[in-house]
């Protein structure tokens, strides 16, 4: 199999682009690939300073370094889970990846400025991915707003988008499907404008390009998962794209053409600033700050220091 | 052929000489949601691999 733009051995063949390419050549058309959907979806403007939340797996890593590649001013953001090992080394990863490539990187400890996840899940009988992604979310926005950035990135690829589109469709979950965009504009001037570069990039394009950039990310999965509803509508989709190939593109294309501005039409913007943190909500207190509350109140005091004698 | 899969860390051999795509059929894999390396490389379906090879599968989905 040869190259398709230099006809060097390749070393990678895309059957949704029918194309097969050499290292050097894949790497440039991943690069030319995120600056286009970036200048024709309007994303980042040029002068405006990107945050990048990372976590240490591959796709984010490979964004943080594709938009440093492209010119962007970029800050990464990385939280802390408190997920155990799985956790510990996503940090080391990240903040490796960060040193390496002399990139400012902001580190949240989930732990340290509320709890970490598995406390937030047990104390209020959540699935802990329920917990992780409102925590996520949370400190995102907030951070983005304590520091001032216009833009926060994400590494959804392709095959993540998918997977939720497919599951939100399931559940024809409406408010879900209004804010599953690759751009999303800010409704109140707390929040960042929310893009996903990489969204038209698969996810063996993505591992593919962190392999061939030597980028050394956090193999293992997260303990929580195993058995994820996201990993089952992935191999479904896999399936179809192996009979359909590029079934999973038009997928997702189609629905942000043609279906997710009438879902997004009917959003109606947040009303109330939480009365715990400040960031825009619905009610008085935000969904992660009552999260805490619950956390609170289930959670057993603390054993009183013994009283001396 | 050896054959190391990853993140699992599981190890096992596959009889004769290979293309990559006949590879991945027995293992049950679909190509395009695994990378097969060799010595730093990746390679595509078409692909021989020898029988004293040892390969990495590295497996890209993610989830959660
Ligand atoms: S699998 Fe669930 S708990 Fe683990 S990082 Fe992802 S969302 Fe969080
Ligand atoms: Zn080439
Ligand atoms: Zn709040």
């Amino acid at each position: 199999m040869k190259c398709k733009r230099c006809r060097a051995k390749a070393e990678i063949k895309l059957r949704q682009h029918n194309a097969a390419f050499c290292r050097t050549c894949f790497v440039f058309f991943v690069q030319r690939q995120v600056e286009r959907t970036i200048r024709q979806e309007r994303m980042i403007a040029n002068s405006e300073p990107v945050l990048v939340a990372v976590s240490g797996g591959k796709d984010s890593l490979a964004l943080w370094e594709i938009l440093h590649a492209l010119g962007f001013t970029t800050t990464g953001l990385h939280l802390a889970l408190g997920i155990g090992e799985y956790s510990a080394e996503s940090t080391r990863k990240t903040k490796a990846f960060a040193a390496q490539h002399e990139l400012p990187l902001i580190t949240a400890d989930l732990g340290e400025v509320a709890e970490p996840v598995p406390t937030l899940a047990r104390f209020t009988n959540r699935p802990p991915c329920a917990a992780c992604g409102l925590a996520k979310r949370h400190f995102m926005d907030r951070i983005a707003n304590e520091r001032g950035f216009p833009v926060l990135a994400t590494g959804h690829n392709l095959d993540d988008e998918a997977a939720r589109l497919l599951g939100n469709v399931m559940r024809w979950q409406g408010d879900y499907l209004a804010k599953q965009s690759p751009v999303l504009e800010p409704n109140h001037e707390r929040f960042a404008r929310k893009v996903r570069p990489l969204y038209r990039l698969s996810e063996y394009e993505m591992a593919a390009y962190a392999f061939f950039r030597g980028i050394d990310y956090i193999l293992d999965e997260c303990p929580n998962s195993v058995g994820a509803s996201q990993l089952v509508y992935k191999d479904a989709l896999n399936r179809i794209e192996s009979e359909m190939p590029g079934a999973k593109m038009s997928f997702v294309r189609e629905f942000f053409r043609s279906a997710q501005p009438a879902f997004a039409a009917a959003e109606r913007p947040p009303d109330h600033e939480c009365d715990q943190c400040g960031m825009p909500c619905f009610g008085s207190t935000c969904a992660f700050c009552r999260l805490r509350r619950e956390v609170d109140a289930k959670r057993p005091s603390p054993p009183s220091p013994p009283t001396p004698h | 052929m050896k054959i190391r899969i990853l993140p699992e860390r599981n190890e096992l051999d596959l009889p004769g000489r290979q293309r990559v795509a006949d590879a991945l059929r027995q293992l049950d894999m679909l190509p395009g949601t695994v990378m097969v390396i060799r010595n730093d490389e990746l390679l595509t379906d078409d692909a021989w691999v020898e029988e004293n090879d040892t390969i990495e599968i590295r497996r890209v989905m993610s989830g959660g």
